[in-house]
């Protein structure tokens, strides 16, 4: 059944307001963050008006409450990515801090001089720069797995590529600018078989497809609440068990300890060894609601719907004269349309297509290799969700027909 | 928000009079602002008596830093050293003749602080330079 969309987008109070009077939002710029729904606004609203106490060490009412809450976001989370156990996932800020972790324990445990990385050219910086810096620290070698002109990866050459000793392939399950959705069981079953272990940035995938960790059989899975309906200051690691306890831990501190003495200190057990110090605890009952929101449509009818929108702004844009889109075609990728328009650099599209309340990105949306990549200094990108609207699309449009006029 | 593409911006920014690149030149300068991926690069040429007699700007960007480095160089053709060295952010913002919020403010200065940095023959260009 079709989402009713205009039922749907009343729980979210700031599609309903005007970004100036009388110029209603128009709101294309999911992809950086989402808005938010309000049971995810009241459920951290009641933790603060009710429950608020600090977690895990209190015996009284409200801590016992407050815990309950974190542990059960903690399992809504779970659920969602069908991770087998809850302590398998790991609160973190955000999916870049998520990558942090991965690259501070695991990797610096396990790599050294010499050992190689397998990465990809349509990585966002978050997925990069925790690499470079283990490079330049550890002599490790990186290596990318191209991304062709109709903005797919080569998978010949990640092929190839396996066939040297690779320790790690980290990649992002859909790319931020190009909207593709990567092939991750089919990369994650060839890296596995030649030995690799296998991290995902799931920072856009988890929000708008079904993932299911266990299924695609990712060692290292990171997402953020923030591009999924819930608050930011928190997202979460996915690991498998074995390779999370074998792990030193991260940051130091408390809550991540089971016992401290002047001189040394015992770890805690999975998840808490690496939640050091107090938690977004309100983030994490945010994002447990934010779950429970998308569960309630079904990932299924989040995809279809998107699929739905990106079809028909890729069809719209492309009319446009001077209008190029990158990435590949509407049954390949994710709600995600980057382009640009011949003549017009993209923070002049961007600020004119504002005039009318329409909201895109205008930028190297944090992947400056791919726009490299592809010769251009930006691109504007629109992005949608689940409660993006055709009419919409058809703001943007008319928003980029205003740009051509005044450039003329 | 269409004020801050009035007819003159759009005009230096389709139609540029000094966009090039002088060589030989006495001055010459670029930089980026990383933000956007605008890049200006400046070259002059100075007379015994220290008098700007030419310039050109290159490079890309918006329609805000490309039209504010044309203006700016037609403005300090003619001019001293002594004076290019005193423009402020207020003379570009009245060449402009516009308000800008902090971010596109960054894009109107970039060619003042690639300008500046080149007459003062420093290494690497700052905020200072347009504060």
């Amino acid at each position: 059944m079709p989402l009713d969309i205009a039922r749907l987008r009343e729980d979210f109070p700031t599609l309903a307001r005007e970004v100036r009077p009388g110029v209603p939002l128009v709101y294309l710029d999911s992809a950086a963050t989402t808005q938010k729904p309000l049971p995810v606004l009241q459920a951290m609203d009641d933790f603060y008006r009710r429950s608020n106490a600090n977690i895990h060490r209190g015996v009284h009412t409200l801590a016992e409450e407050a815990t309950a809450m974190y542990e059960q976001a903690r399992e809504k989370v779970a659920r969602f990515v069908n991770a087998p156990s809850v302590e398998q996932i790991i609160f973190t800020r955000n999916a870049t801090e998520s990558i942090n972790l991965a690259a501070y324990t695991w990797a610096r445990a396990n790599l050294k001089k010499g050992d190689l990385i397998i990465l990809t050219e349509m990585e966002h910086h978050s997925n990069l720069v925790p690499w470079h810096m283990l490079s330049a620290e550890r002599g490790v070698d990186l290596e990318f797995v191209p991304v062709t002109d109709d903005g797919l990866l080569d998978l010949d050459v990640y092929r190839s590529l396996l066939t040297r000793t690779v320790r790690l392939v980290a990649f992002t399950g859909m790319s931020n600018v190009l909207g593709t959705i990567n092939p991750v069981g089919e990369m994650t079953r060839l890296a596995h078989a030649a030995g690799a272990v296998v991290l995902v940035d799931g920072a856009q995938s988890v929000p708008h497809l079904p993932v299911d960790a266990q299924a695609l059989d990712v060692d290292f899975l990171a997402f953020s609440a923030h591009k999924m309906l819930g608050p930011t200051g928190i997202g979460a690691l996915y690991g498998k068990k074995s390779l999370l306890e074998a792990m030193p831990p991260f940051l130091g501190g408390g809550d991540m300890i089971k016992t401290v003495h002047l001189r040394n200190f015992v770890p805690n057990d999975l998840p808490h060894k690496f939640e050091a110090g107090t938690p977004a605890i309100a983030e994490a009952v945010g994002f447990g609601a934010a779950v429970d929101y998308l569960e309630a449509i079904g990932m299924e009818a989040v995809a279809a719907h998107e699929r739905e929108i990106i079809t028909y702004a890729l069809e719209r844009l492309e009319e446009i004269p001077g209008v190029k889109v990158f990435g590949p075609a509407a049954d390949e990728k994710g709600g995600v349309a980057s382009f640009t328009l011949e003549g017009v650099h993209p923070h002049d599209v961007a600020q004119i297509v504002d005039t009318y309340g329409v909201a895109v990105r205008a930028g190297h949306h944090c992947a400056q290799p791919l726009h490299e990549k592809f010769g251009i200094p930006a691109t504007t990108r629109a992005s949608f969700y689940i409660y993006s609207m055709k009419e919409e699309v058809d703001k943007l449009v008319a928003g980029i027909y205003q740009v051509k006029k005044i450039f003329g | 928000m269409e004020d801050l593409y009035r007819e003159i911006i759009i005009d230096h920014y389709k139609n540029p009079q000094y966009r090039g690149h002088l060589d030989p030149s006495d001055i010459h300068f670029e930089d980026d602002n990383p933000l956007c991926g605008d890049h200006i690069e400046i070259t002059l040429r100075v007379d015994g008596d220290g008098k700007v007699t030419d310039g050109r700007f290159d490079g890309n960007g918006c329609a805000i830093s490309q039209s504010s480095a044309d203006l700016l160089i037609e403005s300090v053709i003619g001019k001293s050293i002594e004076a290019v060295k005193q423009l402020t952010k207020q003379d570009v913002l009245d060449l402009l003749g516009i308000e800008l919020g902090p971010v596109r403010l960054k894009c109107a200065l970039l060619p003042l602080k690639v300008l500046k940095a080149g007459v003062y023959g420093l290494s690497e260009a700052n905020d200072d330079l347009i504060a």
